[in-house]
């Protein structure tokens, strides 16, 4: 390389700095240095904490009970043989729809589709009484229905097979799937039920929950009707309620105060639950009962649908002792009606 | 350049809307794949379409299973056309052409895209590949699925792709989130021949795609061929540079490497170059360059392949406990005969349960599917595995066949596996805490897992009644629900394992089929 390529000293750009440009990269270098501490700041996390024993909290459910009537029945019971005629004859008991729902309603109905079952199995709501549900909400006039289940089966499954997919789209209800988004954690004084993942999604807008329970025999709690149908209403771990289950069935209801639970009792699976399995499980007992306090409706179920001893039944007995309902239905407003 | 509405009309746009169509057709498939959408659509078409699939399960199991007769469909413009397929058709080779693309070369670099398309000596690899495959269904064991390339794609689409989707996107796919084990090894096996497109323009459809060789060994027949008029040419090389196969079109044609994709007869300043019916071969390489040496090399390592698998045991008597099969699978050699490791099970299952295997059931059965109860378990009322497996690996049964209800109560259900207590594990066994989720769970009628009430002394004295579970073998069908709902998250204290699946009478449990007193209850019941 010659001597002649180098630029003469003379010939390169001044090597002094201007002002401005001074200030500029003091300035930039200062802002950084600014920047950084006041990120470390903000995100420094000074304390050290135990790792799965964080404070937790979480909404609080609000009551959709109707109001108290002394005059209306609370329980009404219905002998049929169609679902709508017998669901609509337990209601015109309680006092017609319009007692529950008015004009402008978001209605949440939460089936029990549990199970990737056909609607025969009667291990899942069935399709003719979601069908009669949803008409008579919206013949009462609600804005909108909204259908829920966080099933233990793949949802899109039970949902298509159970029958209650066809009856969504074909009467345009809302179908909400149990979604990773769909939960929020939820806040309760249960006896065990303090703080658990709950399928919040179908409430955001809800101003009236209907629960639409099959009649069933389940295995470990004895039976499964209006007040274990809310089972389907939280996610997480669920597989741990089992080891206290008549505390855990009691507890939904102080966590769920719905505005009307209506058992089906058309058909009854009366062994093999909850599951089911067999057409020799079941029983037709055509009847629905349909009220306001889910204790009274599952009791009313127990010995009349299943025909057992409501003496076994433990959880009735303590959500019966905690107040929040009466297991002595025959002492309660009640109506027994013929479709 | 001024628009020309001529332009519309030209070959390289007409197959441009042939490659979106066909791979808008590949996607929908893909998405639909799904219990709420599947309706009667022929999800697997691309795969029955497959004249590999046919030709190699052919060999394997001597027939060729129901849609599968579809790839006559295919073969026929191949004799006729030669490799139009790649080009026109084929969604995987469609993908590396449109990466090609994005990622490539500058179509500026003129000299650098002529260069990058010349024919080399390592394009004659698939055919190496091809002839293992081929010689290893010989020997009796299925393995283009490694690289055939609807099968890789439909795999890549179902374990990496759709949940990648999703977790980006949640509830956009799943309603929740899919997992599929060793997703990560497809996927970056995805990404490094994405990506080899940079280095060498369609990687993998020229060097690796046994289907691409399957399909250039039969164009050395066809009958329309790409012809240079030499009298014309003025050697500029220029029809190499969109040359997607490296056909080397500017000088002897190599026809077995030619895609048909059209691009030098338009990139020609001479017109020189035709699409010609029986142009004179003298002026073409016709048939693929591999050696006798190098095929003799494919055979051994084929059957190689083949020897090594079967001898390693895994599909014999050293089975995996965990090589628990879907419903309707046929026994274990013939579903390495069959599986074609596409994975389109994989993708209908609407628990999640079915997996891609990694070594569980030997070299052989990688990627192939089989339940994992910890994500999920097989749902009784569902055979949609059958219903889009191309090949019969799971046969198209039936719910009735399945459960073994309506005209099936003499043969039984469908058994994949049993279920086993570790009692060490299970709650009201071992640690004084109610439970049975299990029971609860057992979908058969009569429950295949039964409790019996027993009243113990807890450690501090009191007493507690408990229900302790049991299962009845001659009742369970293996389903996993037990395990997938079992608290005990990690190693569940009931678990499904491969003895006593039905499919395979060596690995049956039971020696009467298991008659026990439920099954006579059964019966009586039904009497």
């Amino acid at each position: 390389m010659s001597l002649s390529n180098h630029k003469k000293i003379s010939q390169l750009p001044e090597d002094s700095v201007s002002r401005r440009e001074f200030l500029v990269r003091l300035g930039v270098t200062g802002a950084l240095i600014a920047g950084s501490g006041l990120a470390a700041r903000k995100l420094w996390q000074p304390k050290h904490f135990v790792p799965g024993f964080e404070k937790e909290i979480g909404l609080q459910l609000r009551s959709y009970a109707p109001e108290v009537s002394k005059v209306l029945p609370s329980l009404a019971i219905a002998h049929g043989t169609e679902h709508e005629k017998t669901i609509r004859a337990a209601l015109a008991a309680l006092g017609g729809m319009e007692r529950f729902i008015q004009k402008g309603d978001v209605v949440v109905i939460k089936p029990n589709v549990a199970f990737d079952r056909p609607p025969a199995l009667a291990a899942t709501t069935h399709p003719d009484a979601l069908r009669a549900v949803a008409k008579l909400v919206l013949e009462a006039g609600a804005a909108k229905v909204i259908i829920a289940d966080n099933p233990i089966n793949s949802p899109t499954g039970c949902f298509l097979k159970s029958g209650l997919t066809a009856v969504t789209s074909e009467m345009n209800l809302d179908l909400l799937y149990p979604e990773t988004n769909s939960f929020a954690p939820l806040q309760l004084d249960g006896e065990i039920l303090k703080h658990w993942t709950f399928f919040n999604e179908p409430f955001k807008k809800a101003t009236k929950v209907i629960g639409l329970a099959p009649c069933k025999d389940h295995n470990l709690c004895h039976a499964s009707m209006t007040m274990k149908n809310w089972y389907g209403l939280l996610g997480g771990r669920r597989n741990q309620f089992h080891q206290h289950i008549h505390s855990i069935v009691s507890d939904f209801a102080l966590m769920m105060k719905p505005t009307l639970v209506i058992l089906d009792g058309m058909s009854v699976l009366m062994s093999n639950g909850p599951t089911g399995g067999r057409l020799s499980d079941v029983k037709p007992m055509n009847t629905i009962v349909a009220g306001t306090d889910m204790v009274a409706v599952d009791a009313y179920g127990y010995s009349h649908l299943l025909e057992r001893n409501l003496d076994e039944l433990t959880y009735i007995h303590k959500t019966h002792d905690r107040g929040l309902g009466n297991k002595n239905w025959k002492d309660t407003l009640y109506k027994e009606v013929q479709a | 350049m001024k628009f020309d509405p001529k332009d519309l009309l030209k070959l390289r746009n007409v197959r441009r809307v042939a490659q979106v169509f066909f791979f808008s057709l590949f996607l929908f498939f893909v998405f639909v794949t799904d219990l709420r959408y599947l309706k009667g659509y022929p999800v697997s078409l691309f795969l029955e379409l497959d004249p590999l699939v046919a030709f190699a399960t052919a060999i394997t199991t001597h027939t060729v299973y129901m849609g599968l007769l579809w790839s006559l469909l295919l073969i026929l413009p191949t004799l006729l056309f030669g490799r139009i397929f790649c080009n026109w058709i084929c969604p995987y080779g469609i993908l590396h052409h449109f990466t090609g693309w994005l990622l490539g070369k500058s179509r500026a670099e003129e000299r650098e895209c002529i260069e990058a398309n010349r024919y080399k000596k390592l394009y004659s690899l698939k055919y190496v590949i091809l002839i293992a495959m081929i010689a290893a269904a010989f020997g009796g064991t299925l393995q283009i699925g490694w690289l055939d390339p609807i099968c890789l794609f439909h795999r890549s689409m179902s374990t990496v792709i759709l949940p990648l989707i999703n977790l980006f996107v949640p509830s956009s796919i799943y309603v929740r989130q899919y997992f599929h084990v060793g997703a990560w090894i497809i996927g970056f096996l995805l990404l490094f021949l994405v990506g080899m497109n940079v280095v060498i323009p369609r990687f993998f459809c020229r060097v690796l795609c046994p289907l691409g060789a399957f399909l250039g060994t039969l164009s050395t027949a066809a009958l329309w061929r790409i012809d240079r008029d030499p009298t014309k040419c003025v050697d500029c090389d220029l029809c190499l540079k969109s040359c997607e196969g490296a056909s080397d079109p500017h000088t002897q044609l190599r026809k077995s490497e030619c895609f048909v994709c059209f691009n030098c007869i338009e990139d020609c300043p001479e017109d020189a170059i035709s699409f010609k019916f029986l142009p004179s071969l003298k002026r073409e390489v016709t048939a693929p360059t591999v050696t006798g040496r190098r095929a003799f090399l494919g055979t051994l390592i084929g059957l190689g392949f083949y020897a090594f698998g079967r001898t390693s045991g895994a599909s014999d008597r050293n089975y995996d406990k965990k090589v628990i099969r879907p419903p309707g699978s046929v026994e274990e050699k013939d579903f390495l005969d069959r599986c074609i490791k596409c994975d389109q099970c994989i993708r209908t299952c609407p628990t999640n349960v079915l997996q891609p295997a990694l070594m569980e059931s030997g070299v052989e059965g990688i990627w192939t599917p089989i339940l994992n109860m910890k994500i999920g378990f097989c749902e009784v009322n569902c055979t949609l595995c059958g219903q889009v497996c191309p090949t019969g690996a799971i046969q198209r049964v039936t719910i009735e066949e399945k459960t073994g209800t309506g005209l099936f109560v003499e043969e039984g259900p469908i058994k994949l596996g049993t279920a086993f207590f570790d009692y060490g594990r299970c709650l009201p066994w071992s640690m004084e805490t109610p439970c049975v989720v299990c029971e609860e769970v057992c979908p058969v009628s009569p429950k295949a897992i039964y409790s019996r009430e027993v009243t113990i002394t807890k450690r501090d004295g009191t007493p507690i009644t408990l229900r302790r579970p049991y299962v009845d073998p001659a009742l369970c069908i293996g389903c996993g629900i037990c395990e997938h709902e079992c608290p005990v998250t990690d190693e569940a204290a009931i678990r499904v394992t491969a003895v006593g699946e039905t499919r395979s009478r060596d690995r049956r449990l039971l020696m009467d089929g298991g008659v026990t007193s439920a099954v006579r209850d059964l019966e009586k019941r039904q009497r």
